[in-house]
């Protein structure tokens, strides 16, 4: 037999544009839904969670002046990049999940179009969003809406790719940079999503993606003072109480969602700016 | 020459102050357990006892109000609640005088203020509130029309009206009906409110006005029969009820305090800039969350500025709050002026220097002179504390980038100013600067029209305009 040894890959973090292992030297297994052993991943600390958000200050500015055109190709050009590697992914969720090549190859499909869908949001929310405001003197006055800064997302730990897809590309959209938390149990879909990330010109930094466990890194997430917003939607109710109280000491914006394709999701990470200016000469 | 104005003083024969006053729950008057004094922060003289709500007073307030909800206010079409609004809205212009004069007793504020200012404003955020009560369909991208049901609100006592105002009408045209707390040194005109309320046949319960001190706010904030708590006031307390709430499924929406940064650049008209400066941190006593109260200039025009705006001060007219002449009006209280007097021996502690108008202050009341200190540091206290008072600290920059660094530097960010003639420099301050209302050319204007509410630890959602609304309908977004 010429039986050839697969080459296996090893799975890491992704935080300012690199694949850095975890800082801690920790990992974890993962196994298939059959228990078979599929990958050691980066068993993600508190530091590595402080050195993706420095990674995402840094880069929130620019990639908030980028034009919303060009922030709209750059999503779709993820999309693009997703697509090409359909199989693969849609390999890698049934391995974690076990559900049929058919079903997971529906999972990446959705999760592509998701991302056309966000991508085609970033020119026309503020449209609606934002409003001109007919105030009672000789004054020009509007709102619109900007990116709120950092945010972080705890995706949901079923469908692998679409919670991670549908937690991070609302939060990208309007201009926020993001360090979000893969699956707990399922990370390796997220982790894989970062090379399509990578070959997607977005800016370093602009996502950030760990792996490691909910318990642990939820509450540093809820209290980090440089994260202005968050995406709980992954994290059992029960721990929703706690998770708020510890985000009130910057008065962090945090949300939970439901649908997958709600304009919501957009805002919710938006905050509105209103302008006022004298009509005269 | 010397022009001195004659004193020309509003009369307060247009209102009637009752010895005592009660809680309005369920449409009624119903008497309190306690009292406390309210008093007049101009003379100290005691103008009437003010009720303090006990839990037992929330609880009825709450049962009521979602009595009304199920049994009334909810049955009723959208229309029909926005003719209610428009009947309170009507009736406030009527007794316009009654209240601007009440307000100014009771808070200190110049009558100037309260007559053009607070009272048209709160009218006119009902009359604005009205017309949507009927159009809440088209109020946005992603909104409901489910109101929460039973709304708790609780309000400061800077603009007492108006803060009463920028919740109620909203609240109440979304549908939902209404436990309000007024602030405890300023619960005159909502009690006034309440017999608007009467006037216009609202019906029983669908606003309840319960009076009384931190203790009465937190029986609202814990009060499992509320669906929804409206905050306006510090952040300091703005967090201990967003801990409180935490843990429940109660909506919040806060607005809090802010360090307003009051960007001057070179190429600004400077005369223009300096009334603007005056009117950002001297309007109501500085008792104002949006102030303008870091004043940020370019070193090139700094001298200038400073020199025309300390002769302008020195004109700024201090005293009796209801001469209609007045400028500058009383201290809320004397908690307040303690916490003015500690801030700025701070400010003089940490080296800046401090220059006060040369005028002189009633014997009686709380009073604080226009103030400017300048030398300012971004490590100074008194310029990253919240001073709600009229206390300008003054900082300068060489470029633009400088100027918004500065700017931006503070965990608050509700309000900024830019003062320049160039367009496009405007709109790239605008853009660079974090706070969610930006007065360029201009400051300290309000409009029911118009969204107001802060980015960071200035607060959670906006009141006024169409982005209001959504924070009194259920599960909606921005």
């Amino acid at each position: 037999m010429s039986g050839r040894l697969e080459v296996m890959k090893t799975y890491k973090l992704y935080i300012n544009g690199a694949f850095p292992r975890t800082e801690s030297g920790r990992s974890f297994e993962i196994t298939s839904n059959k228990g078979e052993f599929l990958a050691n991943a980066c068993l993600a600390s508190r530091k590595d969670l402080r050195d993706a958000v420095v990674a995402a200050r840094t880069a929130q500015p620019g990639w908030a002046k980028a034009t919303a055109f060009n922030r709209g190709q750059i999503m779709y050009r993820i999309a693009e990049m997703l697509e090409g590697r359909s199989d693969q992914f849609a390999q890698e969720i049934s391995l974690q999940t076990g559900t049929s090549a058919k079903e997971s190859l529906q999972e990446v499909s959705d999760s592509v179009d998701l991302l056309v869908w966000y991508a085609g949001w970033s020119d026309k929310l503020p449209s609606l969003a934002g409003s001109t405001n007919p105030v009672s003197g000789p004054f020009y006055n509007f709102t619109v809406p900007e990116a709120l800064g950092v945010v972080g997302a705890i995706a949901t730990i079923d469908k692998p790719l679409l919670g991670f897809v549908a937690a991070v590309a609302p939060i990208l959209v309007s201009g926020n940079t993001a360090v979000a938390l893969a699956s707990s149990t399922a990370p390796l879909s997220a982790i894989s999503f970062a090379e399509v990330v990578a070959t997607s010109d977005l800016p370093h930094g602009v996502l950030n993606i760990l792996s490691g466990q909910q318990s642990e890194l939820a509450p540093w997430f809820a209290s980090h003072m440089d994260i202005d917003g968050l995406d709980i939607s992954g994290l059992p109710i029960d721990q929703h109480g706690a998770i708020k109280e510890a985000g009130v000491e910057n008065l962090k914006r945090i949300s939970t969602f439901t649908e997958l394709n709600e304009p919501g999701r957009i805002l919710a990470f938006m905050e509105a700016k209103t302008v006022w200016h004298p009509i005269g000469n | 020459m010397n022009f001195e104005y004659a004193a020309a003083p509003e009369s307060r024969s247009v209102v009637k102050i009752d010895p005592e006053y009660g809680h309005f729950i369920n449409g009624k008057w119903v008497n309190g357990s306690a009292h406390f004094n309210t008093i007049n922060p101009a003379t100290e003289e005691v103008l009437s006892r003010i009720a303090l709500g006990t839990a037992a007073d929330v609880d009825a307030a709450v049962k009521a109000a979602r009595n009304a909800f199920d049994k009334s206010w909810s049955k009723l079409s959208g229309r029909e609640r926005g003719k209610y609004l428009f009947r309170i809205a009507r009736i406030m212009q009527e007794r316009a005088r009654e209240f601007a004069v009440l307000e100014t007793l009771d808070n200190g504020k110049p009558i100037r203020e309260s007559r053009d200012v607070d009272v048209p404003l709160s009218a006119a955020h009902f009359f604005y509130h009205a017309g949507w009560a009927d159009k809440l369909e088209y109020a946005g991208v992603e909104t409901t029309t489910a109101p929460h049901g039973v709304v708790g609100q609780i309000i400061p006592w800077n603009f007492p009206l108006l803060m009463l105002a920028w919740k109620v009408a909203p609240a109440l045209a979304t549908g939902n009906t209404v436990v309000l707390k007024p602030a405890e040194t300023t619960s005159l005109t909502a009690l006034l409110f309440a017999q608007v309320c009467q006037q216009a046949g609202l019906p029983d319960g669908v606003v309840n006005i319960v009076t009384g001190d931190g203790s009465t706010g937190s029986a609202i904030v814990n009060h499992p029969g509320i669906d929804k708590i409206a905050f306006t006031g510090s952040t300091e307390v703005g967090k201990l009820i967003a801990r409180a709430v935490a843990p429940t499924n109660k909506s919040l929406t806060l607005e809090l305090g802010g360090k307003g940064a009051n960007i001057v650049f070179g190429d600004a008209a400077i005369d223009e800039t300096v009334e603007g400066i005056v009117n950002g941190i001297f309007f109501n006593q500085g008792h104002v969350c949006c102030a303008g109260s870091r004043l940020i200039l370019q070193e090139s025009i700094a001298d200038e500025v400073l020199e025309k705006l300390k002769r302008r001060m020195d004109k700024i007219r201090v005293g009796d709050p209801l001469d209609k002449n007045t400028d500058l009006g009383a201290i809320n209280s004397a908690e307040q002026l303690a916490k003015i007097r500690e801030l700025t021996a701070a400010g003089e502690a940490e080296g800046a220097g401090r220059w006060s108008a040369n005028c002189a202050l009633p014997e009686n009341g709380f009073w604080f002179a226009p103030t400017i200190f300048t030398g300012v540091t971004q490590a100074h206290r008194i310029a990253r504390e919240e001073i709600f008072g009229p206390v300008l600290s003054v900082l300068t920059f060489r470029t633009p980038a400088e100027a918004i660094e500065k700017a931006n530097n503070t965990p608050f960010g509700l309000s900024a100013g830019i003062w320049s003639e160039k367009g496009s420099n405007i709109l790239w301050a605008t853009q660079q600067l974090r706070a969610g209302v930006i007065w360029a050319n201009t400051f300290n204007k309000f409009d029911p029209a118009s969204p107001f509410g802060g980015y960071k630890e200035s607060g959670w959602g906006r009141e006024g305009g169409r982005h209001g609304l959504s924070a009194y309908l259920k599960g909606s977004a921005k």
